[in-house]
Order: C-alpha cells, then sequence, then structure tokens
C-alpha cells in the first residue's frame, strides 16, 4: 500500500512539475520571441560579417580553382627537390586554361603575398607558355622563367592549396613554412608584425597607465565634492564625449603644430628657443590617446568611489590608522574593481586606435589597426589584414579573460 | 561619577559654529568621570554629535579646549587620539573579513600577528561571534555588525568609546537586547562611554548619567533617576518621559514648593523648578503614572484635586491609559495598573483625578 501511495505521490509531484514548466515557459517564450527581432539583427548586422571578414585569415579559396592539375600533381611532393615531369606539364595544362579562361591574375595575386614577384612570373609564363612547344614540358617552362627553378615557388603553390591555411596567420607572427612545411621566422628585413604587436601592447600599456595615474585623483575629487561641484565636474569630462574621435585628434594637430598654441606658448615662456617638433611622434600619440580615453577610467573609478561611505575614512582614523593607511588600507581596496574596469575598457580601446596614431605619429607609431587598414585597403590582402584582426581579437580575448580570472566580473560595479 | 572622581575628560567652555553665525554648541563645560557611562541625549540639532565628534577629532571646536586624562586634544588628529567610535552604519570594511576588522586597529599599532589572533579572537568572544572571524561583514544581520563594529573598537583597549547612535538601524526587540549587552560589556571591562541617541527610554536603560542638550547647551546633567524625577525644567521633563501639563500662575511660593493657580481658580502645589517669582505664569507638570484617579463628586475634592470627565480608556495589557478632560478643555493622561483600574472606568464618566504635591513640578514656560 505504502509502495502504491509513493507511485501516487511521485506521480502528482511529476504533474505538478510538469504544470510548473508548463506555467514558467510562457513567459519565457514570449520574452525569446521579443528580443528575437534584436538577435536576428545583432547576427547579421554584426556576428556574420565580423565572422566572414576573420574567416578570410584562414580561407584560401584562389589558387585551387585555378591550377588544379598542377595541385593534384603536387599531391605527396615532399618539397625537398623539384617536382618531376608531370608537375610541369600539369602546370603547363593550368595556365594555358587558366589564361583563356582569364581566372591567372587571381591565382597569381594569392602567390604574389607569399612570394613577392611570383604575380609577374605566373602572368609571364602563362604568356609564353601558351603557344605549343616541343619536347619536355619541365625545359619548356624553366625557359619561360627561372623562378620555377627554384623549389620555394612550388611550395608557395602547394601552401595555397587550400581551402584553409595557416599561412596568412603564420605570416602576421613573422612566421612562414618552407617548401618541405617547416616553420620557420622570415627573414629579419620582413619582420614587422611581432614589432608592432610589442609596440602596440607598450603604447596602450602606457596609456591606460597615465590615464590610470591621472584618472585615479580627478575620479576622487568628483566622489567627493559637492554634489553641485561634482555635476559641473562630470560634465567636464563627459564633453570630449560630444565630438567625435576625428575632431579630438585634429584639435590636437592643431595645439601641436609647429605654428600652434603649444609651440607658441613655450617659446613664449623660454622653454624652448624654437618652435619644436611636437607631432609625428610617440609623444602626441600617447597624449591625444590619455586625452581620448581619460573618460573611460573616470566614470567606472567614479562609480566605484561613490560607493564608499565617507564615514570609512573617518572609522579608520578613529582606530588608529594615519591617513595614507587609512587610503591603502580602507579607500584603495574598495576602489580595485573601477581600477580593474577602468584598466580595461581603456587598454582594449587603446589597442584597437586607428585614427590618433595615424594622424599624430610617425611612422614608428603606428599600431596594429593601422596594418589591418593597410592591408585591407592599399595592398588588397585581406587575408593577412583578416589574421591580424584575428590574433588581436585573440590577444583582447586573452586578456578580457585573465581579468575575469584574476579580478571577476561580479567585481565591477557599476551605476 | 560622583564630584571629585577621576577624571577622564573635561569640556571647558567648548564651542562650535559652522558658519560663524549660529552656535552647534555654545559653551559646553562637561567633566566626565573614568569608568562612568554617560549619554549625550537631545532632539536633532541640539548638539550632541557635533560634541560627541569633537570628542573624536572629526569637528574641531571654534573656542574652548577638550583634555583627555588632562592632556588637550582639541587640535590633535583622530589618529593620534586612541579613542574607539561606534558609528550607527557601523562602517565595516566590505574588503575586509570580520576576523581583519576587528584586528584592523591592532595591526596599523604594528601589533604582531599572534599577539592579534589571540586578542581578536577574545573580542569576538566578548560580543558573542566567536566563530564568525572568517565571514564577511556582509554575511552578518545589522545587530552582529554592530557587535563587529563593537569589538572593533574596543579590541586595542581604548580609556573612552564613543557611541553615535549605534543602535538606531536596529528593529526594537534587537536594540532593547543590545542596549543590555553594551551595558554589560560596560560593567565588565570598565571602560568609559560616552553614548549619543535621541530615545530618551534608551537613555534610561543604559547610562549612570545623561546630559540633556537642547540648542547646543546641556539643559541637565543628572542621574536617570533624577532626571526623570526631578527635571530641571519644561524641556526636560517634556523629553524625558512622558508628561502633563497644566499652565497656571505662581500663586505662593513656600521654601521648594510652589502654589499654581489655574485658569479656573484652583490652586495646586508642587515643587518649585524654575518657576518664577508670585504672579509670574507657570506650568504645572505630573507624571501620568502618578495621577490618581477616584469615582468621587466634584464638590467633595481634597487637595492637590481636580474635577474630569473620562475621555477615553485604552486597555494595554499591565496597565490602563485614561484620556481625561479637565473643567476648562485641557486634557491630561493617567497611568494606571489593570489591577487597580477601578470598574466605573467608561468614558462620560465623571471623575476627581489627584495627585502629591511632590510628584508635581513648577516650570517657569
Amino acid at each position: 500500500m505504502a509502495h502504491v501511495a509513493a507511485i501516487e505521490t511521485g506521480k502528482a509531484a511529476a504533474a505538478l512539475m510538469r504544470r510548473a514548466r508548463k506555467a514558467g515557459h510562457g513567459p519565457k517564450i514570449s520574452a525569446a520571441l521579443l528580443v528575437a527581432p534584436l538577435l536576428l539583427f545583432v547576427l547579421i548586422a554584426f556576428a556574420a560579417p565580423i565572422g566572414s571578414m576573420l574567416m578570410r585569415g584562414v580561407a584560401d579559396p584562389e589558387v585551387a580553382p585555378v591550377l588544379p592539375r598542377t595541385l593534384a600533381a603536387l599531391q605527396g611532393w615532399n618539397g625537398t627537390a623539384l617536382p618531376d615531369e608531370p608537375a610541369f606539364a600539369a602546370l603547363v595544362e593550368d595556365l594555358r586554361t587558366a589564361r583563356a579562361a582569364g581566372t591567372l591574375p587571381l591565382a597569381a595575386g594569392r602567390l604574389n603575398h607569399d612570394t613577392a614577384g611570383l604575380r609577374t612570373t605566373l602572368v609571364a609564363s602563362g604568356r609564353r607558355l601558351a603557344a605549343p612547344f616541343e619536347g619536355s614540358a619541365r625545359e619548356a617552362v624553366l625557359r619561360a622563367d627561372a623562378a620555377w627553378g627554384n623549389v620555394e615557388t612550388w611550395g608557395a603553390i602547394a601552401r595555397a592549396r587550400g581551402p584553409y591555411t595557416d599561412f596568412f596567420l603564420l605570416a602576421a607572427l613573422d612566421l612562414k613554412r618552407d617548401a618541405a612545411g617547416t616553420i620557420l621566422p622570415v627573414a629579419e628585413e620582413q619582420a614587422v608584425f611581432r614589432i608592432v604587436f610589442v609596440r602596440s601592447f607598450w603604447i596602450a600599456g602606457m596609456v591606460t597607465v597615465i590615464t590610470l595615474l591621472a584618472g585615479y585623483p580627478l575620479a576622487a575629487l568628483i566622489a567627493t565634492a559637492r554634489p553641485a561641484v561634482a555635476a559641473v565636474l562630470l560634465f567636464a569630462v563627459l564633453l570630449p564625449f560630444w565630438t567625435s574621435l576625428l575632431v579630438r585628434t585634429a584639435s590636437w594637430m592643431v595645439l601641436l603644430a609647429r605654428e600652434g598654441v603649444v609651440n607658441h606658448a613655450l617659446v613664449a615662456l623660454g622653454i624652448f628657443g624654437a618652435p619644436q617638433q611636437l607631432l609625428f611622434n610617440r609623444f602626441a600619440v600617447v597624449i591625444a590617446m590619455v586625452h581620448i580615453l581619460l573618460p573611460f577610467m573616470v566614470l567606472p573609478l567614479y562609480a566605484v568611489m561613490r560607493q564608499i561611505p565617507p564615514l570609512h575614512l573617518r572609522a579608520a582614523a578613529s582606530l588608529g590608522a594615519h591617513p595614507a593607511a587609512a587610503f591603502r588600507r580602507v579607500w584603495l581596496p574598495q576602489t580595485l574593481p573601477g581600477i580593474g574596469a577602468g584598466c580595461l575598457m581603456v587598454f582594449i580601446q587603446a589597442l584597437g586606435f586607428y585614427i590618433t596614431p595615424a594622424l599624430l605619429g610617425g611612422g614608428a607609431d603606428q599600431m596594429l589597426p593601422y596594418f589591418i587598414g593597410f592591408y585591407a585597403n592599399q595592398t588588397v590582402n585581406w587575408g593577412l589584414a583578416a589574421a591580424l584582426s584575428l590574433i588581436l581579437l585573440a590577444a583582447t580575448v586573452l586578456i578580457v579573460g585573465l581579468y575575469g580570472r584574476l579580478v571577476g566580473f561580479s567585481a565591477v560595479r557599476t551605476s | 561619577m560622583a564630584a571629585g572622581s577621576d577624571t577622564l575628560v573635561r569640556f571647558q567652555g567648548v564651542e562650535k559654529s559652522y558658519d560663524g553665525v549660529r552656535f552647534a554648541v555654545r559653551h559646553l563645560d562637561l567633566d566626565i568621570a573614568r569608568g562612568e557611562f554617560l549619554t549625550l541625549l537631545g532632539p536633532s540639532g541640539s548638539g550632541k554629535t557635533t560634541t560627541l565628534m569633537m570628542l573624536a577629532g572629526f569637528e574641531q571646536p571654534t573656542a574652548g579646549e577638550i583634555l583627555l586624562e588632562g592632556r588637550p586634544i582639541a587640535r590633535l588628529p583622530p589618529h593620534k587620539r586612541g579613542i574607539g567610535v561606534v558609528f550607527q552604519s557601523y562602517a565595516l570594511f566590505p574588503h575586509m573579513t570580520v576576523g581583519e576588522n576587528v584586528g584592523f586597529p591592532l595591526s596599523v599599532r604594528g601589533i604582531g600577528r599572534a599577539e592579534r589572533d589571540r586578542r581578536v579572537a577574545r573580542a569576538l568572544d566578548m560580543v558573542r561571534l566567536p566563530d564568525y572571524g572568517a565571514r564577511r561583514p556582509s554575511q552578518l544581520s545589522g545587530g552582529q555588525q554592530q557587535r563587529v563594529a563593537l569589538a572593533r573598537a574596543l579590541v586595542f583597549e581604548p580609556p573612552l568609546v564613543l557611541l553615535d547612535e549605534p543602535l538606531g538601524a536596529l528593529d526594537k526587540q534587537l536594540r532593547e537586547e543590545m542596549q543590555l549587552e553594551i551595558r554589560h560589556i560596560h560593567e565588565r571591562l570598565g571602560v568609559t562611554m560616552v553614548y549619543v541617541t535621541h530615545d530618551q527610554s534608551e537613555a534610561l536603560t543604559m547610562s549612570d548619567r545623561i546630559a540633556v542638550f537642547r540648542d547646543g547647551a546641556i539643559r541637565q546633567l543628572d542621574t536617570p533617576q533624577a532626571l526623570y524625577e526631578r527635571p530641571a525644567d519644561a524641556f526636560v521633563a517634556g523629553f524625558v518621559g512622558e508628561n502633563n501639563r497644566l499652565a497656571g500662575r505662581v500663586a505662593e511660593r513656600d521654601g521648594d514648593m510652589a502654589a499654581i493657580v489655574l485658569a479656573d481658580g484652583r490652586r495646586l502645589w508642587a515643587r518649585r523648578a524654575d518657576a518664577g517669582a508670585e504672579g509670574s505664569p507657570a506650568i504645572l507638570s505630573v507624571r501620568p503614572e502618578r495621577i490618581a484617579v477616584a469615582a468621587a463628586a466634584a464638590d467633595d475634592l481634597g487637595e492637590n484635586a481636580l474635577a474630569a470627565t473620562v475621555a477615553e480608556v485604552i486597555y494595554l495589557g499591565d496597565h490602563v491609559r485614561v484620556r481625561l478632560s479637565l473643567a476648562d478643555g485641557a486634557e491630561i493622561t493617567a497611568k494606571r495598573p489593570a489591577s487597580a483600574a477601578m470598574a466605573g472606568l467608561v468614558p462620560g464618566a465623571a471623575v476627581a483625578v489627584a495627585w502629591q504635591p511632590e510628584h508635581a513640578v513648577a516650570f517657569a514656560p
């Protein structure tokens, strides 16, 4: 009997659970339907383009349709010596077909990203091998262009087999594979990106530290000022938000120009005898970035500081703590979530700065986004641009993850 | 407590003004004896908190001097005074555990780990939170947080502990529990405590002496009993406990006593507090529990008795409150033990009210 009763109770409980689930589902489904259009919009307008752009960093679709026979012939080639006659014959066949179809420049452009000069090699060979010839394809090809006698030329074609490649990612880290597939550092005069990475992180870090040092006292002042004064100060901090980044950067060009306000002031004060070159250097980049990013440091700090009761410092003093000790042991630790949030926001944004270094910096002050722009717009090497973006994104995710691990996102108090 | 005993704190002509026009505290002379529990009682804005803050060092007096153990401290920063302070909002540091909070005053004094742990454990034992050292303040109830704040203010063994309305944020039951607990800690440690409150029953429960503040000055400084039984003026009588007030004039003075004539001509004798000369207006004050209510005809009233009509009877379990209308329309309230309440006490009944002359006090208005 007891057993039956237990089953009955179990049934009743299950039914109740079902009803509860049903009752709970209704609002959840309608909420999901309400946010669905927005979610869809974000997916279509934001996630999908970024995703497809980043995909270009690993996709390699150009060469395979143009040189299918050559790639088939190179299957199993170990990359230590020139390939055999069939590969040369296949290349001749492919070049003729591609030339007739007009698809040769596509593959030529892609191979030129790998090894400069391959565009010419491919196009010229296509032209020279168009006419029928006698004898071995190998000799004819080598006659058409001496570059075919180099193993690395064949290696470039083999590497561009697709559909996916690590070529761009490796290139973004100043690495490459040789014909045999071994990863090697690129020649020293071609290695630029590691320096750019280090420089980007260095500038972003410097800007973050300076912003923190400047923003902390400012935030503390706003948080402890009388409400009327605090409102004015906060307004002053937020004011730069109302003008565009470009305008703010341009105004620094005006200020720091050779005939600009700062130079005039410095000369008038007798600090310099003649106007100095203040633009197009690291100093100009950093000072403008600090100015632009300061609100992102001040606001989270202010939000956290406002929550600390002023009574805490009094309590600390009454317990015998010197004002410096009270600050260090009671006030400062309570602002750590604000410091973390502010530094995170400033550092990540600083890593992605493009216009400011481009306009105010010299050649040695350009940050990673400049090179992304350069490869996307100037050389139309989207693969490399995407690979650089991917690495920048990965670095950012790594930093955010590290922050979440060390500080924790729940510690970030807003409002 | 008695005059001439060891004085720990002395206020000498202390004045405080925030704007240079009005006084927050005007000319305060006050001696606090070693080991006493002194309460500063008064309505908000009466200067009691300002007095406490000057003692703690968070406010500077505009004139006068404060002596702690004979040492002038008016210009000494708070962290050098060695006075424990307990705030109404606890002011526990949220980023530290309970143990770290209590250990804070010890660690800023450079006391080593082992000694610190020992004293923290002892302080937490004292406030009956022995196993709470590892918790965060946010995990504690309001009453527990205030106990931690108390332990933190006591752990460095200050000679003087200031408490600024420490129980104001707690509910009634917890407040009464904590009142006794603080009182017991005070008795056990023998530490001097200065306590600020606007709650007169709290002041009566806890204090050795109470200083009643009004408009930046002490109106009366006395033991709870003296304050209740012999208030110095009408304000103190009204602020400490309930009282009934009857307006009249001084008709006659006889030593400590004065006869007050009410508007309807009846004469009532009372102890004279600060009532003026003959003919000057006066207020006669009687505590509700001192008023006897009798079913008597108005014409055979005895001395110090008035005819009245019962307006309302409120039963409160252990006692009844009787609201009465006097002949001239004035209202008074009597408080009688429920067991002694008479049968005919119903609204509309004509009764006589009376009290002993020494239980009434005559004040200047």
